[in-house]
């Protein structure tokens, strides 16, 4: 009998000590067992609430597979032997319906507890100047595709994609577009509006949380907010990569994505350099056009 | 020689079975099933040889045996070939040759429909492959839009695709509607539904399932039919049209298709785990309702695959909640085998290998299955590496192992030889580690960031996961050789069967193998699920004759 209860006790301990095995070490066994995260909140959400139902699964996967190969093991056909002839118990198929059912009420309550902090962007870390913000405030929870909008300041990033790239259309009077390349300020609660322009795409950043589909004629909600701390002592940046995750031709293997995140003051010396160098090359093109113009007039003359 | 044989007839018509084209001009269910089966083998080889060759090409980082429009070809050949020309015909090649013999009828309803099927299966498998030689489709199997229009599929593949879910789509229905009135009409007397085998019980519901979900996707497809080549604009967002449309009209045949793929595979579980336990089926009305619930459910799930597209949050929820609803009979269905197991004597036959291993495997992927179903969850990993183990687990776990269980369990009545069982479980010891290396570790290259689909990656994190799963592959093959093999050497040398090799509970075991054209000449009253055990019981009580072979114990050869 105490040989049966020490066997239970293994049983119930060895997934007990691989969860904790795991748990010691997250960030080493990201990627092997857990999904990436650490760039923004609402991966790191994602990443709990996947560690909470992979617990659950452990033990359901040690349970279920475990019962069914001793079965199998247990009971290997001997000379001799007679099989029970039961059709049924009509209690321990009622309980064991009811167990799965109270198994999946719990993921739904995990998942519910959640949802709000993948879901809603946080409000920003930084001011539009680059200061620290102390009071925090979460916004309100709506639909998915109608995100909610959290106090104080936010930047929202139109992110455009097509075959094979993604262009992003930034805020401000500028109209700023880039390629590939999305750069922001740490700190800053980033705001997508994803869409698309011939077929469908889906933008994701694995370490910045889940995937959104970039649909035509649709928009597509999804945030981002790179913590300050993240960029590494001593450099000016951090890069997190990704590539589309839809099918969206030949070359889909190759529309990759990057977010560089920067603090606010060189993303602001970066933003002026930028729209100060799309200047210069507009008004380069302007006169150069100018000079064509003028020589074909001059041919035309003689 | 003083023991009766339990068998219904002997009387054999040699002249009208004989002959090459006695095959092509037969409408006997038996004969159709074994030419589907036979043509699910060959398009089963041939999707295998694709997925080898998107393994070969993943194999290593950067490389370049494939180009980009090749290797989109091979993965939407690939899908369009297991789904449509192998997982769901197989079940119907089955269905054809088993049900009648188990409801104890002659045919099915329609005989000649039933042969019309057939080919219609047949030919819409040959229109699809056709298109190798031009352009192959290059849109995926869920041909999404705007990508599948012509603005960005150019060629004719396409429409391959699309002329081929039409035929076979239509050979499925009628197939359904013919196995649905079987059923419902032509059960042995005594045969309520409480006492129908439950491969019956499956093929009824994956019936009623293929009418709802392929006529959907009959209208579906030639929305985009008419989208391609007549200006409609359904899909078109330029034109007033919807994308997410395609979408929702897509996975709302695509979800019942999973259980169209699994229903028959549980059924298969169900019938061959009793036998070899020694047992009856634990919970058999659980089982039956277990079924339909499923059924019904999953009519009900078709936009989680959808969780990263453009929805409110209301719609999510909804979906997740019915996603985890399934899983209750689903795990119902799992704790009854694992009870009939129980305090049986189970014998470890090629067979009952195969459907334990299906199980093991088949809830690896439901309770991967749990993490998808949880919204959040699955905007990480959906379109990754993690989604294309979670459904080769099921779909392969259940569907292939099954298949696989059922060629071995019933080989001996169509053929009435054996099949080797020493090659039967090195086959299976090949297919089961194979398996587990090619796709357990996938889900952790989706875990790093590994989207599907893609031709080739750079990511040298991705190198390891990618190399082990394709030796993995190859260790499928090699399984399916040696199962290939077996089946080839025992036409010719395997042991004679008998009517009833297995002991088996169930009608068929009672006519000659391979059985005569008309199946019985006597059809006995059903008092039972297990009829073959009271006949069993009967013949003993009537003859006086001990039979060599007692109910309830094992074998043993």
């Amino acid at each position: 009998m105490s040989e049966g209860r020490n066997r239970r006790r293994l049983l119930l301990a060895l997934p007990l000590a691989l969860v904790a095995a795991l748990l010691a070490a997250p960030a080493a066994r990201a990627g092997l067992l857990f999904p990436e995260s650490g760039g923004s909140p609402n991966a790191d959400s994602i990443h709990t609430l996947y560690v909470m139902v992979f617990i659950l699964a452990l033990f359901i996967f040690v349970g279920v597979e475990g019962t069914l190969l001793w079965a199998l093991f247990k009971f290997k056909a001997k000379k001799g032997a007679t099989a029970a002839q039961i059709h049924g118990n009509t209690k321990l198929e009622i309980g064991w319906t009811l167990g799965a059912f109270v198994i999946l009420l719990f993921i739904t309550v995990f998942t519910f507890i959640q949802l709000p902090s993948i879901k809603n962007p946080k409000p920003s870390l930084i001011d539009e100047n680059g200061r620290e913000l102390t009071a925090q405030v979460d916004g309100m929870q709506v639909a998915a595709t109608n995100q909610s909008t959290p106090k104080g300041p936010t930047m929202t990033i139109e992110v455009n994609g097509q075959q094979y790239v993604w262009r992003y259309l930034y805020p401000g009077q500028d109209q700023l577009l880039t390629y590939t390349d999305m750069v922001v300020p740490v700190g800053m609660t980033v705001l997508l509006d994803i869409t698309a322009d011939d077929v469908v795409h889906s933008w994701w950043i694995p370490k910045l949380g889940g995937k959104m589909d970039a649909v035509p004629g649709y928009t597509n909600k999804l945030w981002f907010r790179i913590p300050p701390d993240a960029i590494p002592e001593g450099q000016k940046q951090v890069v997190y990569t990704g590539q589309c995750a839809e099918l969206c031709g030949r070359n889909h293997a190759n529309m990759y994505g990057r977010v560089i995140g920067m603090r606010m003051a060189d993303y602001k010396k970066w933003y002026a350099d930028k729209v100060q160098q799309l200047k210069t090359a507009e008004t380069d093109v302007a006169e150069q056009q100018k000079k064509l113009t003028e020589q074909e007039s001059q041919g035309g003359d003689e | 020689m003083g023991r009766p044989q339990i068998i219904a007839s002997a009387v054999d018509n040699p002249d009208r079975t004989r002959g090459w084209t006695s095959w092509i001009t037969t409408t006997d269910h038996k004969k159709i099933g074994i030419m589907y089966l036979a043509t699910v083998l060959v398009f089963f080889i041939l999707g295998g040889v694709e997925a080898l060759l998107i393994r070969t090409q993943l194999a290593v980082p950067d490389n370049t045996l494939l180009t980009p429009e090749r290797y989109n070809q091979i993965l939407t050949m690939h899908g369009t070939t297991m789904v449509f020309l192998v997982v769901v015909p197989v079940w119907a090649g089955f269905a054809n040759y088993l049900l009648p013999l188990m409801l104890g009828a002659r045919d099915v309803a329609f005989p000649r429909l039933n042969a019309w099927s057939y080919w219609m299966y047949l030919f819409g498998g040959i229109a699809l492959y056709a298109s190798m030689l031009y352009s192959p489709p290059e849109a995926g199997w869920f041909s999404y839009v705007p990508l599948s229009l012509k603005q960005y599929s150019g060629t004719n593949g396409q429409e391959a695709w699309i002329y081929m879910v039409h035929l076979t789509g239509l050979s499925s229905i009628i197939g359904a509607i013919n196995f649905i009135a079987t059923i419902h009409n032509m059960r042995a007397p005594g045969m309520g539904w409480g006492r129908m085998p439950l491969f019956v019980w499956t093929i009824l519901i994956y019936a009623y399932l293929v009418i709802v979900a392929l006529t959907s996707l009959a209208a579906t497809v030639t929305m985009l039919l008419l989208d391609r080549n007549f200006g409609t604009g359904f899909f078109d967002p330029a034109q007033g049209g919807s994308a997410l449309l395609w979408q929702h009209l897509f996975w709302f045949f695509g979800h019942p298709e999973v259980y169209i793929l699994v229903l028959p595979a549980f059924g298969v579980f169900s019938e061959i785990l009793p036998v070899f336990a020694r047992k009856p089926i634990f919970g058999y009305k659980a089982i039956a309702a277990a079924t339909v619930g499923i059924a019904f459910l999953g009519m009900l799930v078709w936009a989680h695959h959808m969780f990263a597209t453009p929805m409110s949050t209301t719609v999510l929820a909804f979906f997740m909640l019915m996603s985890f609803v399934i899983a209750v009979p689903t795990g119902v269905k799992i704790f009854n085998w694992i009870a009939t197991l129980w305090r049986g004597t189970v014998e470890w036959t090629t067979a009952l290998l195969y459907c334990v291993g299906g199980i093991a495997t088949f809830t690896m992927g439901g309770i991967t299955g749990i993490f998808l179903a949880v919204f959040p969850i699955d905007w990480q990993l959906t379109d990754t590496y993690f989604v294309v183990a979670h459904f080769h687990y099921t779909a392969f776990g259940a569907s292939a192992f099954a298949m696989i269980a059922a060629l071995y369990f019933w080989w001996p009545k169509m053929t009435g030889r054996m099949l080797s069982e020493k090659l039967g479980k090195v086959g299976f010891a090949l297919m089961f580690i194979g398996f587990h290396t090619t796709f357990l570790i996938q889900h952790s290259a989706g875990l790093s960031g590994m989207p599907r689909r893609i031709y080739e990656y750079s990511e040298t994190s991705w190198t390891w996961y990618n190399f082990v799963s394709t030796i993995g592959a190859f260790m499928i093959a090699l399984s399916v050789a040696v199962t290939v093999v077996g089946v080839v050497w025992s036409l010719k040398r395997g042991a004679i069967a008998g009517p009833d090799p297995w002991k088996a509970n169930t009608l068929e075991w009672f006519t000659p193998s391979p059985p005569p054209e008309n199946n019985f000449d006597v059809v006995p009253r059903v008092r039972s699920v297990e009829p073959m055990k009271d006949i069993r019981r009967e013949i003993e009580q009537r003859t006086n004759a001990e039979q060599r072979y007692r109910s309830g114990q094992p074998m043993l050869h």
